[in-house]
């Protein structure tokens, strides 16, 4: 396998809604990620991206980021309609072949040009679920009545997931929600769909984010401490929510398993759990215990540009190896309804 | 490094029938139809799929977003990787490229590779203008550049209709082809309305529901199989769509894409090394265009290839012998198909439309404003050169 690492990453602030455009925030963020990396643009061997037309209401609407990225001379490029979490797993693939040694990975997401109450109910089955105008805030409800009923959480939880998701996102420069809360006060909060309130649903953002991967000894000479991906792998649950059980994600548990996670403990994990509950799903899937420090961040729950969300979790990951100095951290992406599709990736400090 | 030394092959191909509605399926119905063929071709079930990767081209057509999250379940991808792609009309050979990549990557033996437009579902031409009224369609944005390359080229009018009438009559030889022709001749392609300057009717392709599956496997697993069509190459090119100077009639990501693919495969004379090619070609012109824009012709003397009826299936360099996109166009399964027709080719699995004795052939599509390529060669033995 060829050793992989990140050495440079870059986000804009997360916002309700940027006047800027896809091109400019990625113009943006590709450049942090390239300066960080100490590279020239010319020198990336592969390029990959991840957005969704859906969000942008225009057929294409990836096609003119390549503009933010100067695709001439000619580039080798991809682009996935997913998270740039696996746009990144795509580039980690292409480096294995050897033949490259620089990918750029970027991902941009506004919310705010749609609505997403009409948006994202058409990500489900168009003929049994979309007519229906099932919307992830009820789906994610459902979720969260059926983990009730279990007894594995309780509505406290969520509400004790909600403020320390905003507190630790005081002091991040790219979160959209933060501040000190009280647990009893948020309980107080009335519903949105029973039993979530507002604040166990995530904000609505507009934001982009880029990362530079380099290989092997390359990824070594460029920074002090690249953060390596000693393991990465992506899984995808049955789509009917009928037809599976919400209350636990089978894809998390298999994808932490293909990354490796049973090989050591890890310090941090940054997860994305848009709706609260889903933080306690997400642990379980993963085993969590209590010493690791969950989203020092603040998660999805403090900012949720979706289509970046993912690879955002990513850079927070790898900022911890980076800038902290930890030894082992996850970083988990989570695309689709109710925790359908999951990514799981481990940085390391060391090769 | 891993496996990448050693060729993967394509060990499974399945195709639907195409056809302007297939009101007889869902969407989950037509791409497993695809995939079940594919997987019985390969003599495989469901559970010996490591991977799945799926591609189409914009979610607006069909107005389903990310549609591989529902159609998981109909693929049987539960609990296994499955990426999306999704690079404009380029998208199907990329996504049969994006699989090959999983491979050559050393982490799966067998990779199940799906592509797919049910265009009667939606409007394909309301979805190209952004769901905004008024889109001019692909036809009008190629039109300009097309008479730039007769300009140009010196090429005579009834170039363009000698392509259609030649693909429409191959794919009367291919079963899964959408439009049938049999009588199709010169003067009715001629005579056919004008839709975008030069571009008449006839020479347009059709608006059809389909899809095409292919598995790929390592090579160790790929040399258990009886008729493996080894990808010696693959290659991806992009480039800005508009800049003062682009030339838009050969782009120079097209150039460099075949370049790479050429040199990567050990072809060092393309024209002779390479005996079918399967091109993306949406509108007539673009077969002597991209004869010229991948180096499969010199400058100005594509036109005379298609002229002398070389691109015939019984020419000395046929071009699309399964009757083409301008026989089928299930736009982000066309480039997979592409990919899938240049494999069967070189497994000699072609039926009717078999160009004889074939053991090298590309697959190739492009994309957006002519600016995203995507192409393949596929061989009937792993080192051919």
């Amino acid at each position: 396998m060829v050793d992989v690492a990140i050495v440079g990453y870059g986000q804009v602030p997360s916002v309700r809604s940027t006047e800027i455009t896809e091109t400019q925030m990625v113009l943006d963020v590709t450049q942090q990620a390239i300066g960080m990396a100490g590279v020239d643009r010319h020198d990336i061997g592969f390029t990959v991206s991840g957005s969704c037309d859906y969000l942008a209401g225009q057929a294409f609407a990836f096609v003119q980021t390549i503009e933010a990225i100067g695709a001439w001379p000619p580039i080798s490029e991809s682009h996935v309609e997913m998270d740039g979490a696996w746009a990144m797993y795509e580039g980690f693939t292409r480096l294995q072949e050897g033949d490259v040694d620089l990918v750029l990975v970027y991902s941009h997401g506004r919310s705010s040009p749609g609505k997403p109450e009409q948006v994202y109910p058409l990500q489900l089955d168009p003929y049994h679920l979309a007519p229906l105008g099932l919307d992830p805030w009820s789906l994610a409800a459902l979720q969260a009545r059926a983990l009730l009923d279990t007894g594995v959480a309780t509505e406290r939880d969520f509400a004790e997931v909600v403020a320390r998701n905003r507190a630790n996102a005081i002091g991040n420069e790219h979160a959209q929600v933060s501040g000190k809360f009280d647990v009893d006060a948020l309980l107080a909060e009335p519903y949105v769909r029973e039993p979530l309130r507002r604040h166990d649903l995530p904000p609505i953002s507009d934001g982009a984010a880029a990362v530079v991967l380099a290989a092997g000894d390359k990824a070594a000479s460029l920074v002090d401490r690249p953060a390596w991906i000693s393991g990465i792998d992506h899984r995808i649950d049955i789509h009917q929510p009928g037809m599976r059980d919400l209350t636990v994600s089978p894809s998390t548990t298999l994808a932490a398993e293909g990354a490796g996670l049973a090989s050591g403990p890890v310090q941090v994990a940054e997860l994305s759990a848009p709706f609260s509950p889903q933080e306690v799903i997400v642990r379980n899937a993963l085993g969590l215990d209590d010493s690791v420090v969950v989203n020092p961040s603040g998660g999805a729950l403090a900012a949720n540009p979706v289509m970046v969300t993912g690879l955002v979790r990513i850079i927070e990951a790898a900022r911890q190896v980076t800038e902290q100095g930890r030894d082992r951290v996850l970083a988990h992406a989570t695309a689709g309804q109710a925790l359908q599709q999951n990514l799981v990736c481990i940085l390391e400090g060391s090769r | 490094m891993s496996s990448s030394t050693q060729p993967p092959g394509v060990i499974g191909i399945g195709q639907t029938k195409y056809s302007k509605a297939r009101t007889d399926v869902s969407i989950p119905g037509l791409v497993r139809e695809a995939a079940s063929r594919a997987l019985d071709d390969a003599g495989l079930d469901w559970g010996d799929i490591d991977a799945l990767v799926m591609g189409k081209a914009p979610d607006i057509f069909e107005g389903v977003m990310q549609p591989e999250l529902f159609l998981a379940d109909a693929l049987g991808a539960n609990g296994k990787p499955m990426l999306r792609v999704h690079t404009a009309g380029s998208v199907g050979c990329s996504t049969a490229n994006v699989a090959t990549d999983a491979v050559k990557g050393g982490r799966f033996k067998r990779v199940l590779a799906v592509a797919w437009e049910k265009q009667a579902e939606g409007n394909a031409q309301w979805g190209l203008g952004g769901g905004k009224s008024g889109s001019m369609g692909a036809g009008g944005i190629f039109a300009p550049w097309v008479r730039a390359y007769i300009s140009r080229s010196g090429a005579p009018e009834h170039i363009g209709w000698k392509v259609a009438v030649k693909d429409r009559l191959n794919a009367v030889k291919n079963p899964y082809a959408h439009l049938k022709l049999p009588d199709i001749t010169i003067e009715k392609v001629r005579d056919s309305m004008m839709l975008w300057d030069p571009i008449h009717f006839l020479e347009s392709c059709p608006s059809s529901d389909g899809a095409c599956a292919i598995v790929v496997a390592d090579h160790e697993t790929a040399k258990t199989h009886s008729s493996a069509a080894w990808v010696l190459a693959t290659s991806m090119r992009s480039e800005l769509g508009q800049f003062p100077g682009r030339d838009t009639v050969r782009p120079q990501a097209g150039i460099d894409c075949s370049a790479a693919l050429y040199k990567d495969a050990g072809i060092a004379n393309p024209r002779e090394q390479i005996d079918v090619a399967e091109l993306y070609v949406p509108f007539s012109w673009y077969e002597p265009m991209w004869l010229e824009g991948h180096d499969l012709a010199d400058l100005g003397e594509g036109w005379k290839m298609t002229d002398r009826g070389e691109t015939e299936i019984t020419g000395s360099f046929p071009v699309n012998p399964s009757g083409g996109v301008l026989s089928s166009n299930p736009i982000g399964a066309s480039g997979m198909i592409r990919f899938a027709e240049a494999a069967l080719q070189v497994q000699g699995k072609a039926g009717e439309h078999q160009v004889e004795g074939a053991k090298v052939a590309i697959g190739h599509a492009y994309g957006a404003m002519a600016q995203y390529f995507a192409m393949a060669v596929l061989a009937s033995e792993p080192a051919p050169f």
